[in-house]
């Protein structure tokens, strides 16, 4: 049986499952049910000082028949009392020892820092966690992403927590950034624990046609909110690795991020963390999606002969490079398979109208289209517009033997300095002339 | 006690004639249309007659835009939502999917057609405006599938257009044919009502165009004239006892449950004698209107049956069963059915033969005859100069679907010899195009 314990510096949880700060740790109820489910930890949802929210706070992006692929949220931090709050964090540390409750926390001055950190610590948390992520209504006060957004109040800030804390710190970064690593790096030199990412993305959720305004909507009008859920994913992984790889960073982390099932775990964890936080599928499905996420990651596991979590933690940070390591002399080509075609062509249209006008479709009345491999440069878009599993494969061309990246290019001279050099790309390209356009007309 | 009782209120009917393909509800639209593909050059517009632009009025509805879906589909076909239900769909569009190569339900294209098209029926929203007039008067005779379509597509163009009808209300045998379960009566006449709001054609019903003088007097008037005169009666089958009482033509004891089932009277034993669709409607619907027993009995081997191999099989979840390579050889009783005599048949020489000696009886108490309707050749010879082929069909020109009569044209089961409602909406608007090119040619 694999051992599926965790540990975020040092902050212990029988698996790596957490779940974000957020609705679904609002309170003592709803974690006591979550570890009762299985739930490896919690951040409480985020302390600190008295908000008021508003009504219509959540927006969502439907894609095609699935809702919620993409959320968003204008709701402030905790608006119950600080003392309930405490209280049962202690209650369920007495009832759950051995997983993990982190508070999360949110004030102004250095005095309110040193108190509510002395609080939470009082009360039993196993570790701390400085939410300067929140995109809205917190930041205007100086708060959250205000912090979030500017590395040397967070490094500051952070240093602050320092002073008093004596259980582990993880700073929660905020991704409204345009480098990641930036802010934690900051955290680094503050001298946090860990870090936690990432907070929500400042977005417009979509807007209301009839009545001109955007979601959610408060009185006839709106803001700009935190978006989250499974569309932000492929954001929060390349901000995460960013952060694994970064030499000045070098601090466990917590990834979070449209993560729903054990598949998205088990991806985090390949590109660097240690534990990873849900919130959003919580919301949606419920605390019962922990039943398909632990098995799920047991089983693989097992599969691939990993005792423990860090036997495969960061496992993938060393095949992603920058674009000037690929290998130059890789050759796909796409491949269909005759007997797995649904004969949609939705290949043909997206290879002729969105790519390379490399497939065709037969002449003798065949509905099956055709790869045209001269043409094909290896886009893999057919393969993924085909709504058939495994019915597209991208096939090795090259024989393997020729290892040479734009880099090697550079040092040997070999870089194309001008569109008629043999070597540039796009040269031996065959495009059709611009009327034959006009020769397809239906 | 048969399965279905004999009904004895109007909601044991309704029940019993339960909608095969009810209305989606917007949830149900909404997942079904999510899961089309949006097929390039989709096979399931070539299954169409209509041609319907089947991929775009399904990405509409799934983006809220239920009237562009409307219209993509009343651009093809006036007979969208009627078509949604009644259409045989299983060997049509449904049928051409591509989620079948896979063994995937196929996208229930029928169901997302009714449900747009129902959103501007219901709400009489106006899709289509006719041109000013363009001086040009055109007849149609019929106001079934062929003939409105083709006065919707005229009236487009700005002709006048007067219909003429034998029967009391529209729609044909929409109206008068199709299986109760498959299309409800009110359906059958709201999609022609919103259509005549929309095009603003006359109908003038118990107008039965049936002499000499009538043509005449129409040739006349019109510039042009159209023929949606579908087909005639049942046609008798010359069998012995064929008079008795509770011996019943399919078309018509149809048409009877259609318009007052109440008042049919179905036999405790019913044998159906036909192996087309209209054989398999007849059973259907008596089994589910309480007969204890119905067989339906067809002179050669089962894959030979002109019915579709779905509509079989609905008729043998009702209870119906089916005897092959029997032929009916009289009809039993004094003054009302009590039995049919049947003889076995096999084929010689590729002719169907009677087996000697292998005549039984099977007691019943009607007999129903789907050996099809009549054409409509003695109709069409008092017109004169229209010719007809050896089928009695109309012959008209392909595209056109101009008759040999240079002013009459012609479309629908006149011209096929009986297809389905889509072939006829798709005669009726191509024959307006034909009329039009003649008419301002
Ligand atoms: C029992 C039965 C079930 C069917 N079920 C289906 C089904 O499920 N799905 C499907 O797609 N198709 C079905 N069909 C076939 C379909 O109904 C016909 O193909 C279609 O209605 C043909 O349309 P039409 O306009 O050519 O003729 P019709 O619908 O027959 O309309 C002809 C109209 O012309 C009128 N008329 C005829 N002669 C004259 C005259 N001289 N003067 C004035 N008016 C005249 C008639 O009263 C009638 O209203 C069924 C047919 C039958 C018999
Ligand atoms: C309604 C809502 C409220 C949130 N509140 C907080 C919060 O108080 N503190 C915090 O650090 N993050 C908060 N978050 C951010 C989440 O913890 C998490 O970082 C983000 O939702 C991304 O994860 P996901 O894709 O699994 O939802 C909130 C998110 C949502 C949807
Ligand atoms: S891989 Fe790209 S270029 Fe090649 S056939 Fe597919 S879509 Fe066209
Ligand atoms: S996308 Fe796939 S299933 Fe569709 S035609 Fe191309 S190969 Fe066939
Ligand atoms: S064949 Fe099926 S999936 Fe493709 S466009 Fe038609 S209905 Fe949609």
């Amino acid at each position: 049986m694999p051992d599926l314990s965790a540990n975020l510096a040092g902050i212990k949880s029988p698996n790596p499952f957490w779940l974000a700060s957020a609705p679904p740790t609002n309170s003592g109820y709803q974690i006591m049910k979550a570890f009762d489910a299985g739930w490896g930890g919690a951040v409480w949802k985020t302390l600190g000082v008295p908000v008021v929210n508003v009504s219509s706070r959540y927006g969502a992006i439907n894609y095609r028949s699935n809702r919620m692929v993409g959320f968003n949220n204008i709701e402030l931090i905790s608006d119950r009392p600080l003392r309930d709050n405490l209280r049962e964090i202690e209650e369920v540390k007495k009832y759950f020892p051995h997983h993990a409750v982190v508070a999360s926390l949110m004030v102004g001055s250095r005095a309110e820092w040193h108190q509510i950190v002395k609080d939470a610590e009082n009360a039993g948390a196993d570790g701390l966690e400085l939410n300067f992520g929140c995109p809205h209504g917190m930041c205007e006060r100086g708060m959250g992403s205000a912090v979030g957004q500017e590395p040397e109040v967070l490094k500051l800030i952070t240093s602050w927590v320092m002073e008093v804390a004596t259980v582990p710190v993880i700073v929660k970064l905020t991704p409204n950034i345009s480098d990641i690593t930036e802010p934690a790096q900051a955290a680094a030199q503050g001298g946090a624990n860990a870090i936690s990412l990432i907070n929500t993305i400042q977005s417009l959720v979509g807007v209301d046609i009839d009545n001109f305004v955007s979601y959610p909507v408060v009185d006839g009008k709106s803001t700009n909110g935190g978006y989250c859920g499974p569309a932000v994913k492929p954001i929060a992984l390349n901000m995460v690795k960013n952060c694994a790889q970064h030499p000045g960073v070098r601090l466990p982390i917590s990834a979070i991020g449209g993560i729903e099932n054990w598949r998205d775990a088990v991806e985090y964890l390949l590109l660097g963390a240690s534990n990873v936080q849900v919130c959003t599928a919580v919301m949606h499905y419920g605390f019962g999606i922990i039943r398909e996420m632990i098995p799920g990651l047991e089983n693989y596991m097992r599969d691939k002969g990993f005792q423990r979590l860090d036997d495969f933690i960061g496992k993938a940070l060393p095949n992603v490079l920058h674009w000037e390591d690929l290998n130059l002399h890789y050759d796909v080509k796409a491949s269909i398979n005759p007997d797995k075609c649904i004969q949609c062509q939705l290949c043909y249209t997206a290879c002729e109208d969105g790519a390379h006008q490399a497939i065709r479709i037969p002449e003798d009345g065949s509905r099956i289209p055709q790869i045209i491999e001269e043409n094909c440069v290896g886009c893999n878009l057919c393969s993924l517009v085909c709504p058939v599993e495994n019915c597209i494969t991208m096939v090795r061309k090259d024989d393997g033997s020729r290892h040479e990246n734009w880099k090697d290019f550079v040092v040997a001279g070999k870089a194309p300095e001008t569109f008629d050099d043999e070597r540039a790309g796009g040269l031996g390209h065959w495009v059709p002339a611009p009327t034959d356009a006009l020769k397809k007309r239906g | 006690m048969p399965e279905y009782p004999t009904p004895a209120t109007a909601q044991d009917l309704d029940q019993r004639f339960a909608q095969i393909k009810p209305y989606m509800n917007a949830t149900m639209a909404h997942y079904e249309s999510a899961r089309c593909l949006f097929c390039y050059d989709a096979p399931c517009v070539k299954a169409c007659p209509t041609g319907i632009d089947i991929p775009l009025f399904i990405r509409q509805i799934h983006t809220h835009n239920a009237e562009g879906a409307a219209r993509t589909i009343y651009d093809s076909n006036y007979f969208g939502n009627i078509c949604g239900k009644v259409c045989p769909t299983e060997v049509l569009c449904e049928g051409a999917c591509v989620y079948n190569h896979q063994h995937v339900k196929p996208i229930e294209i029928g169901r997302l057609q009714s449900y747009a098209t129902s959103q501007v029926v219901n709400e009489q929203k106006r899709l289509f405006s006719p041109a000013p007039a363009n001086g040009k008067k055109v007849a149609v005779i019929g106001a079934g599938p062929a003939g409105i379509a083709c006065a919707c597509e005229l009236r487009l163009a700005g002709c006048e257009v007067e219909v003429f009808e034998a029967k009391e209300q529209p729609s044909g045998l929409v109206l008068h044919g199709c299986a109760p379960y498959k299309i409800a009566n009110e359906d059958a006449l709201n999609e022609v009502a919103w259509l005549q709001s929309q095009f603003g054609f006359n109908i003038h019903y118990n107008h039965n165009i049936e002499s000499r003088e009538q043509w005449q007097a129409l040739e006349q008037q019109y510039d042009a004239i159209f023929l949606g005169i579908g087909l005639g009666a049942t046609q008798a089958a010359g069998l012995r006892g064929e008079d008795l009482e509770h011996v019943s033509g399919a078309t018509e004891y149809i048409e009877q449950i259609k318009l007052d089932p109440m008042s049919v009277r179905v036999g405790r034993k019913v044998v159906v004698i036909g192996g087309g669709n209209t054989a398999m409607d007849a059973a259907s619907e008596s089994a589910r209107l309480g007969a204890e027993e119905v067989t339906l009995a067809y002179r050669r081997p089962k894959p030979e049956m002109k019915a579709y191999e779905f509509e079989y099989e609905l008729a043998k979840s009702v209870g119906v069963k089916g005897l092959f390579n029997v032929a009916p050889v009289a009809i039993l009783g004094d003054r009302q059915v009590e039995g049919i005599r049947l003889a076995a048949t096999r084929v010689e020489a590729g002719r169907l033969q009677l087996v000697d000696g292998s005549e039984f009886d099977l007691a019943c108490d009607a007999v129903i005859l789907a050996t099809g309707q009549e054409k409509r050749s003695a109709l069409v010879a008092q017109i004169g100069g229209i010719e007809t082929d050896r089928q009695g069909r109309i012959v008209v020109h392909p595209e056109t679907f101009q008759s040999s009569h240079p002013k009459y044209f012609a479309g629908g089961d006149a011209v096929n010899g009986g297809a389905e409602v889509v072939n006829a909406a798709a005669h009726g608007k191509a024959a307006a195009r034909g009329i039009l090119g003649r008419l301002n040619g």
